[in-house]
């Protein structure tokens, strides 16, 4: 099955091309794959955000039980960490957590023992900043005030999620680069081609009077048909997909996949897949034809 | 000096012609067409055209004769521009080919109508949209188009067949649809490559008058035929290729008594 082009006219009879025939579908092929690829950079960015947001600007201060050591007892160390944090410049709050919030959250680990009062609990404080904390001062006041205080600024999580999301996004833009490569190496051998097919046309339509332009916006026209229609369906292809991975993941149970949903103006960036994929193609055969023309007499 | 064609210096023709209004013509934008010591070789064959010399002024009509394969064809391709002479000096509309660049040939060629001998139609086109061509590169609104060409068709006859394929129409059909898309865009300088080889002579004569036309209105046009008859009928110079060479005969002078006399025999067709 071909993909005829939108405009049956044109000087030149490309529609009944051989290469026409696969041009279309190697089109909507490029656009599954690009729109996938770029929907899964444009989650993971998502998902790397939400992690940001959620751990950047929050601190966490461990005040860790030294027995045996010559130091003031924990609750005291605690209050002074607490009194250091409060002074200290960029911080709005920082909540001493009770204990049994910290039995709350090491029940999953120590089942319904973590409450027992002679297990050596350290204290954990909460800090939530609203400024840049110098962290590196922070931390060297809080141990000499509340030795056995040590400060987690999520900074090396942080910095490792970024870097996994940011390596994801290069690859997701290395395969959309390469499809583009591969829309470009398509369309110079569709022209290439139809050039070579219809070259007694091409020079009847030179004596004639034609511009190489005219002759190139012949081949334009073609492939752009041809792009935006396979495109679309490329896309179509692609939403679906994805529209069906987002109706699985609302199905789990469990949150323990990334959400899989496009906001509009994610879906309306998809809908440029096609744009883009029919730009490429336009530039690309008007070079061809009119590099390959000056070499025709 | 009229419709005057040299052949080589010194030697001059001025074919006699009655009518008017063509002394202005010759006079203003100097030479239409200039060859001097033109030659063309296909390859490395021995030369097809051998000093060819001769001046078409604005405005004149010519015959090129010659027996098959004496070079009609090339030397109308050296005309309009699809073969470069191998030696030799070709100018067009005063300009030395030598030096016109890629650039410049569309909007040379598009002053150039031409009947190809082999029609050279667009075989996935209807006739409407063959004859738009000209019109189209030179891009002229879509509403005109349509009506110039389908008035210029009807006037050749195929007022029917606008739409049709050239696959489906008859040799003299095609060729009158080859003949309208030379003139839709009224060019300068239209060049004919027998253009009444497949119709009889009363379609053969009616199409002369649509070049005798544009003639009228200041085209120069070039005919190669074979048509003896044609030629007798409508007296204008000759342009003679024999062995690879180029003779010029003058017209006889007794053209318009013969003109109006065809004119008023002129069968009605279609
Ligand atoms: N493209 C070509 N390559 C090689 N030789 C050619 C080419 N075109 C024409 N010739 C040769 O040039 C000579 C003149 O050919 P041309 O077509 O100009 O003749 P013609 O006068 O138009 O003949 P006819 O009346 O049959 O149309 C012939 O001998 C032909 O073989
Ligand atoms: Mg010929």
């Amino acid at each position: 099955m071909a993909l005829r082009p939108v405009r049956p006219r044109s000087d030149l009879p490309l529609a009944i091309d051989p290469s026409s025939r696969f041009l279309g579908w190697i089109s909507a092929l490029m656009a599954f794959l690009a729109a996938l690829a770029l929907a899964g950079a444009m989650l993971v960015s998502d998902m790397a955000q939400r992690w940001d947001s959620g751990l950047a600007g929050g601190l966490t201060v461990q005040v860790a039980p030294m027995p045996g050591a010559p130091v003031a007892s924990l609750d005291e160390r605690a209050e002074a960490a607490l009194t250091v944090l409060r002074s200290f410049p960029g911080i709005r709050t920082a909540t001493l957590l009770g204990g049994g919030e910290i039995a709350r959250l090491l029940e999953p680990w120590l089942g319904a023992g973590a409450t027992d009062p002679l297990l050596p609990m350290p204290r954990l404080i909460d800090v939530v900043a609203d400024g840049p904390v110098d962290v590196a001062a922070l931390r060297l006041r809080l141990t000499s005030a509340a030795p056995g205080a040590t400060l987690d600024d999520h900074a090396v999580w942080l910095a490792d999620l970024r870097s996994f999301a940011g390596a994801i996004r290069l690859a997701a833009l290395g395969v959309v680069v390469l499809i583009g490569a591969a829309a470009v190496m398509t369309v110079v051998f569709a022209v290439r081609t139809g050039l070579a097919i219809h070259r007694p046309v091409v020079e009847l339509l030179h004596l004639m009077g034609a511009t190489d332009r005219y002759v190139s916006r012949q081949f334009e026209r073609h492939v752009v048909g041809l792009s935006l229609r396979g495109g679309g369906i490329g896309l179509l292809l692609a939403g679906g997909m994805l529209y069906g991975l987002h109706r699985a993941s609302q199905g789990l149970r469990a949150s323990l996949l990334p959400d899989l949903t496009l906001q509009p103006w994610q879906w309306v960036a998809l809908l440029l897949v096609p744009v883009a994929l029919a730009v490429l193609a336009l530039v690309t055969a008007r070079w061809t034809v009119l590099r390959t023309l000056e070499s025709m007499p | 000096m009229r419709g005057r064609v040299d052949s080589a210096p010194g030697r001059v023709h001025c074919p006699e012609r009655g009518g008017v209004g063509r002394e202005g013509l010759a006079s203003c934008g100097g030479t239409v067409i200039r060859f001097e010591n033109v030659g063309l070789r296909y390859g490395t064959e021995a030369e097809v055209l051998r000093d060819i010399s001769f001046t078409l002024q604005p405005g004149s009509f010519h015959f090129l004769t010659g027996a098959s394969g004496a070079g009609k064809s090339s030397l109308l391709k050296l005309m309009y521009l699809a073969h470069r002479p191998s030696r030799g000096l070709v100018t067009l509309f005063g300009r030395d080919m030598a030096l016109v660049t890629r650039r410049d040939l569309p909007e040379l060629r598009r002053q150039i109508g031409v009947v190809f001998q082999d029609f050279a139609l667009l075989d996935h086109l209807s006739a409407l949209d063959n004859v738009a061509l000209p019109l189209r590169m030179a891009g002229t609104p879509e509403a005109d188009v349509v009506a110039h060409c389908s008035e210029i068709l009807r006037w050749v006859g195929l007022g029917n067949h606008l739409h049709a394929k050239p696959s489906t129409l008859s040799g003299g059909q095609k060729q009158r649809v080859a003949i309208a898309r030379s003139v839709i865009n009224r060019p300068r300088l239209l060049l004919a490559d027998e253009p009444t080889g497949n119709v009889d002579d009363g379609i053969g004569m009616r199409l002369l008058y649509l070049f005798e036309e544009l003639y009228k209105l200041g085209t120069t046009v070039v005919i190669a035929t074979h048509n003896e008859a044609l030629i007798r009928r409508f007296d204008h110079p000759r342009l003679h290729l024999d062995n690879g060479r180029l003779m010029v005969l003058p017209a006889r002078g007794r053209v318009e008594a013969r003109a109006k006399d065809a004119r008023a025999n002129d069968p009605a067709w279609e």
